[in-house]
């Protein structure tokens, strides 16, 4: 049994029983779809096709149809590589970090923020499969005895690094979300009318019946998911991070980058998973579920993580200053006061100053505030990806070489398209599948009822194991938990 | 094989608790629990033993270690050994990125295809449950009826310690 404070926000309100939970919950995966899903779907439907006609530019055309020059190797295509993969990681810290640190107001957004992340990988992956050229031989990255030449792959490369991790990472999450999607999909599979949805929901449920074994072997599986989930999370943006850290560019070549990207990747992660909920929760009517308090709290892990990355801005700075090296206080100087000044004023802005404002409390309750904010957090971390890759190319050792990066269509193309590819799968999800972790939920219910628990039922201490003798203990616990019937 | 199985439907889960240690107390025989959530110190009350995943686990993810070890000092070490960058061929510090990437997918993965291969999950076309209610908001206690079971007993049994239904069901297993 838990202990109750009676000072802190409940975490689900309206006094929802279990049985509210399962209807609030599956409402959604049981009606017909609604003009409003349709509608954004259509538009999801848009920009992937804007997305399919990029990528057939560049598969027949080659990256030529890409901005990219001799001197900019690097540069959409890695920063939304970075972008993306860093608002996956939101999802992680919710579902392993958050419950290690048992955080339970997690509960209610894991789902939905553990499908973000897949999706955000699977976005994330598009670039660097693309930026190969022949994605069609996109297996070579794999250690395979070669029939193609004579090499292995390099394992001291940290781009190789970056396929482990990233394969890691997203099967990982695949497998850490879909066996905690097994027992809410057994309840959609127990309340299906129609034959076609029996079947689809029995077959994806892997026939959970919800016996107490299972649940126990499924807690065990969850502990330990997470447990290995917590520094997969942070071992993935740090090997993203020295994709740029072994490098020897001025601008990359920097020590503090991996605890820079872990913090900027929970930083845009955060304001992603921001936008989804205050979306979803209007859009599904889940008001009761994902509160203000949530709201407020994930503002809190977003201002947190955006005041470190400022600190490793200001860091950075301080370092090209100390280490007396002049490339490196040129790279720096360059991009605050060079061509691309406004992109790190962007940055600055976006990153530093607004979320600053959450320490107000009006502005963490607000609604339509943290919407604007979210979007301007992650429009900021794109122009930090941009103004680290960019800047730090596009003046190299050799003035002869110095150019300015502009992006073509199919840039563009590629970019906005991935954020209909992922729509459509986030849409996708959210009306297939159930978008909260009812199981989970109704674990927390009991104890955070508006009114508070009112359970003051049997002495926690009668469950030991040993006290299996009947004696003494009531036949009926006396129960005054009140279920607001 | 048809079973018959008594069923006693509880309201709450620590009423169900109770129950349970009540019902194993009597000396009757439960077959199975079905809950819509897991229940902290259901293990104990139903006597479940703890789980070994996690050794499992740690076995899985040593064996990642080992093979991705021995996968990159081999390849790199061993069966064509380049100079890259002027660094030792085996350059072990370079190796562990992907050494604990390998731990950590062979652990998850291991483990959760050791999870629904002994709790025998897997996709089906029809899943049969005693109550369809258990996935939702009431908690099941079944207890497996043959000839000599007393139902009458049973239904007092779980009666009194606070099922708020006890209904009798068939179900065929194969």
């Amino acid at each position: 049994m838990q202990h109750v404070s009676a000072v802190r926000e409940p975490l689900v309100t309206g006094g929802k029983t279990y049985h509210d939970v399962t209807v609030d919950v599956c409402r959604q995966v049981e009606a017909k779809p609604n003009v409003r899903w349709m509608a954004a779907l259509s538009v999801a439907l848009f920009f992937l096709g804007i997305f399919l006609y990029s990528v057939y530019r560049t598969l027949w055309y080659g990256i030529g149809e890409w901005g990219l020059n001799k001197t900019v190797g690097w540069a959409w295509d890695i920063t939304n590589f970075v972008w993306w993969v860093g608002i996956g990681h939101a999802g992680t810290l919710i579902s392993a970090v958050l419950l290690l640190f048992r955080q339970k107001w997690r509960s209610s957004i894991n789902r939905a923020a553990e499908a973000m992340t897949i999706f955000a990988v699977i976005c994330a992956a598009m670039f660097p499969v693309l930026h190969m050229g022949r994605p069609w031989l996109a297996y070579w990255v794999f250690p395979l005895q070669n029939t193609f030449g004579s090499l292995w792959a390099n394992f001291n490369s940290p781009l190789l690094w970056d396929v482990f991790a990233i394969s890691t990472y997203f099967t990982v999450s695949l497998v850490f979300w879909y066996t905690g999607l097994v027992p809410d999909f057994a309840t959609i599979r127990d309340r299906a009318k129609g034959p076609i949805a029996k079947v689809a929901y029995s077959l994806l449920s892997m026939g959970w019946t919800g016996s107490a074994k299972h649940w126990s072997r499924y807690e065990t599986v969850s502990l330990i998911l997470a447990g290995v989930s917590t520094p997969l999370v942070l071992s993935v943006h740090t090997i993203v991070s020295m994709d740029f850290a072994t490098s020897v560019v001025p601008g990359w070549h920097t020590t503090i980058f991996p605890p820079y990207f872990v913090a900027g990747a929970i930083f845009s992660g955060f304001a992603m998973v921001l936008t989804l909920m205050l979306i979803t929760r209007v859009v599904f009517k889940l008001e009761d579920y994902i509160t203000l308090e949530h709201i407020a709290l994930m503002n809190k892990i977003m201002m947190i993580t955006g005041s470190i990355v400022g600190v490793a801005y200001i860091t950075e700075f301080f370092i090209a200053w100390y280490s007396q090296v002049e490339f490196e206080q040129y790279a720096f100087i360059n991009r605050a006061t060079g061509p691309y000044w406004w992109a790190y004023a962007a940055m600055m802005t976006c990153n530093v100053i607004t979320p600053q404002l959450v320490w107000i409390r009006k502005v963490r309750y607000s609604i339509p505030l943290t919407f604007v904010l979210s979007i301007i957090v992650n429009i900021g971390m794109w122009f930090e990806r941009f103004v680290i890759i960019v800047t730090s190319l596009h003046r190299d050792y050799l003035p002869s070489s110095w150019v300015m990066f502009s992006p073509t269509r199919i840039d563009i193309g590629i970019y906005v398209g991935t954020l209909g590819l992922f729509f459509t799968l986030f849409l996708l999800f959210a009306k297939f599948f159930p978008v909260i972790n009812m199981a989970e939920v109704k674990t927390i219910l009991k104890y955070t009822v508006d009114n508070g628990p009112t359970y003051t039922g049997v002495d926690p201490h009668a469950h030991a194991p040993h006290q299996t003798t009947t004696h003494g203990v009531p036949a009926t616990a006396p129960v005054n938990y009140n279920k607001h019937d | 094989m048809t079973k018959r199985f008594a069923l006693g439907i509880f309201e709450d889960e620590d009423v169900l608790l109770h129950a349970v240690e009540n019902i194993r107390g009597a000396g009757v025989k439960i077959y199975e629990v079905f809950t819509p959530f897991p229940i902290h110190g259901m293990d104990d009350a139903l006597g479940i033993e703890r789980s070994r995943l996690p050794i499992a686990a740690f076995f899985y993810g040593m064996t990642g270690l080992a093979f991705a070890l021995w996968m990159q000092i081999y390849m790199l070490g061993f069966d064509w050994p380049m100079i890259i960058g002027g660094k030792p061929h085996i350059a072990l510090p370079a190796f562990i990125p992907v050494s604990f990437e390998l731990t950590v997918f062979f652990t998850c993965h291991g483990m959760v295809i050791t999870f629904y291969t002994i709790s025998k999950l897997y996709p089906r076309w029809k899943t049969p449950v005693l109550d369809v209610r258990s996935t939702d908001d009431k908690f099941v206690v079944a207890i497996e009826l043959n000839e000599n079971s007393d139902l009458n007993g049973l239904t007092k049994l779980l009666r009194e310690n606070g099922a708020s239904e006890v209904n009798e069901k068939e179900m065929t297993k194969n």
